[in-house]
């Protein structure tokens, strides 16, 4: 397995404000590989500097061996990176249906967005009953499945899910994480930020614990599970 | 049921021709009701003549009249609400737009009476070239407009573009100015005179005592914007550029990352509302028959109005708004100074429509067909 993304010493900034003071981190074909820290420490904005919404201004984002630091984000998605944003980012008056499409929008052959819809139908039945209800109409979990969904349209390579049980229901919350786990079980690489650390420590291979823009800690998820700071900082265990 | 509104021919033919009409059925029947109701009121109060039989009688006029510049303030407005839509910014340069479209279009007429075609060809192939040349000519214009002046400022405050756009505005109107100035010598083009479009049509109808006239112009300027107005609808609704432009103007970062090249829809954008201002230039400039580089302020100011009467950023709203605004003006025309016996004239309308447009923000600040601020989800 080789890998698949790897960022090289990323420094990404927001004006001033230095976001991501250089982060080196990995993840290989077939992994779920999570992010966890807490508000602020630079999650979101790993992600935003992968799919090029903020673009880093020293170090290195490599897709398969490419480098897309300097990549405009409609681009990135056509090299395979499919990014569910955080908040969703649902657009709120087009249709269900109109939401799947727009995730296939670098696809131009209608048969294939039909059976990638097909299959995003049999992992979220919900979605199927509501195929001609606006996107804004939808409860947060089905617009969270909707989110996830619209991300496989692109059949991406690697699917990054930033904060993916964010405001959802305990039972909502295991019916999302179940699905990623399945997902890559058929084989999608998956990237998971998530401030819920246990649950997301519980389906991953490896973690990385990030604090105010640096990594401060990485190890496999279970290892990671028993790590006393990481238990006593995340998980809330004394 | 359902299976006929997915109907392409329902959606996209049908729907909109309905709703185009009743919006501009509905919007006249209440105006129209509204008036006769006051000249009743009214009516013991003026001696001379009677008051309901003055208001009836020039009734159907002011109606086909308030809908001919409605459908124009219309076709303006989609121009600002689309661009608005996207990128949350009155494009002031706008009315320039729609002027250099109106300029270029009877340009091309004078050019055609110049060589005699003019006078040869069949009048509605000439405007169909003219209504042609003004898009292209005003979609370029836009796109490079906004390639120039905005897009260099997408992150700047949003007092920034605007002050951008209005200089944009101010350089246009100079600009065509200077151009018109050394190679016509003036800068007040005029329309030749052709074909039969100053005719009326004269139709009678049965209970009305004066026939209607629709002169020909009219009736090809409602029929060229409805048809416009249809394009948009199947332009918006069932094309896959049209659903892109949907999700950049709700969410932008978004739409990047669905693989849609935001600049290129937003460039797109301001091609269309472009080019659908600059055929309205060429329709007003039919009726008009006299521009000159200045003469794309009050109709663009008038159409902005109408797109925030109508709900800014929603295309039917500014249609909407677009039919009301031009039969308030046309209303407030011709009854002022039927109803205030003389005092007041025609000059005055615009205060009257005005005043009523303010009325209207007040007790709905979003628009007609607006969203309150709180639901944009």
């Amino acid at each position: 397995m080789g890998k698949l993304l790897e960022l090289t010493n990323v420094h990404s900034y927001y004006g001033h404000i230095h976001a991501l003071k250089g982060i080196s981190l990995y993840v290989e074909e077939g992994e779920i590989v999570t992010l966890i820290g807490s508000n602020g420490a630079g999650k979101s904005t790993t992600l935003r500097t992968i799919s090029g919404i903020i673009h880093a201004r020293e170090g290195k984002v490599q897709l398969g061996g490419k480098d897309i630091t300097h990549t405009e984000p409609h681009l990135v998605v056509g090299q395979g990176v499919g990014h569910v944003p955080e908040g969703r980012g649902i657009f709120p008056k087009l249709t269900v249906q109109e939401n799947l499409d727009m995730g296939a929008f670098t696809v131009n052959d209608q048969k294939i967005i039909d059976d990638r819809a097909e299959l995003v139908f049999e992992l979220f039945p919900r979605l199927k009953e509501r195929i001609t209800q606006f996107g804004g109409t939808l409860s947060g979990g089905e617009q969270q499945m909707l989110a996830i969904g619209r991300g496989l349209m692109q059949n991406p390579r690697i699917l990054m899910l930033d904060e993916p049980s964010m405001g959802l229901a305990p039972v909502l919350v295991d019916v999302i994480f179940d699905t990623i786990k399945k997902l890559n079980e058929q084989g999608t690489t998956i990237l998971l930020v998530e401030q819920n650390a246990l649950m997301a420590l519980s389906i991953a291979h490896r973690g990385y614990v990030l604090q105010t823009g640096s990594i401060v800690l990485t190890d496999d998820a279970a290892k990671l599970k028993k790590n006393e700071m990481v238990q006593k900082t995340y998980l809330g265990i004394d | 049921m359902k299976q006929f509104t997915s109907n392409p021919f329902y959606k996209f033919i049908l729907f909109p021709i309905g709703q185009i009409l009743v919006f501009a059925l509905g919007a006249s029947l209440v105006l129209s009701l509204f008036t006769v109701l006051l000249a009743y009121i009214f009516r013991a109060g003026i001696t001379g003549f009677d008051l309901v039989e003055r208001v009836l009688l020039i009734l159907p006029q002011v109606v086909i009249n308030g809908l001919t510049i409605g459908f124009v303030y219309s076709t303006i407005a989609l121009g600002y609400t689309m661009v608005y839509g996207v990128l949350e910014f009155i494009n002031f340069s706008h009315s320039e737009i729609f002027m250099v479209g109106g300029i270029v279009g009877v340009e091309l007429m004078a050019y055609f009476d110049h060589t005699g075609a003019l006078q040869t060809m069949n009048q509605y192939v000439i405007i169909a070239l003219a209504i042609l040349l003004g898009m292209v000519i005003s979609g370029s214009l836009a796109v490079t407009v906004e390639r120039v002046a905005y897009r260099p400022l997408r992150g700047a405050p949003r007092l920034v573009p605007l002050i951008s756009a209005i200089g944009m505005s101010f350089f246009l109107q100079d600009a065509v100015r200077l151009i018109l100035s050394l190679t016509t010598g003036e800068f007040n083009v005029i329309l030749p005179n052709f074909g039969t479009f100053d005719e009326f049509l004269v139709v009678a109808v049965p209970g009305i005592a004066t026939p209607l006239r629709f002169q020909i112009k009219s009736i090809l300027l409602v029929g060229v914007t409805v048809l416009m107005l249809v394009g948009l609808n199947y332009l918006v609704n069932g094309t896959k550029i049209g659903k892109a432009i949907r999700a950049v103007a709700q969410d932008r970062p978004s739409a990047s990352l669905m693989g849609i090249n935001v600049n290129m829809i937003i460039s797109i954008t301001f091609l269309i509302g472009g080019a659908l201002g600059g055929a309205a230039g060429v329709l007003f400039a039919l009726k008009a028959t006299k521009l000159d580089p200045f003469v794309g302020f009050f109709p663009g100011l008038k159409a902005f109005t109408a797109a925030v009467l109508g709900g800014i950023g929603n295309l039917t709203g500014a249609l909407l708004g677009g039919l009301i605004l031009g039969l308030l003006e046309s209303f407030s025309a011709s009854y002022l100074s039927t109803f205030t016996n003389g005092a007041f004239g025609a000059e005055y309308k615009d205060i009257l429509a005005f005043a009523i447009l303010i009325l209207v923000l007040i007790l709905r600040p979003s628009g007609l067909l607006g969203q309150t601020v709180g639901q944009k989800a």
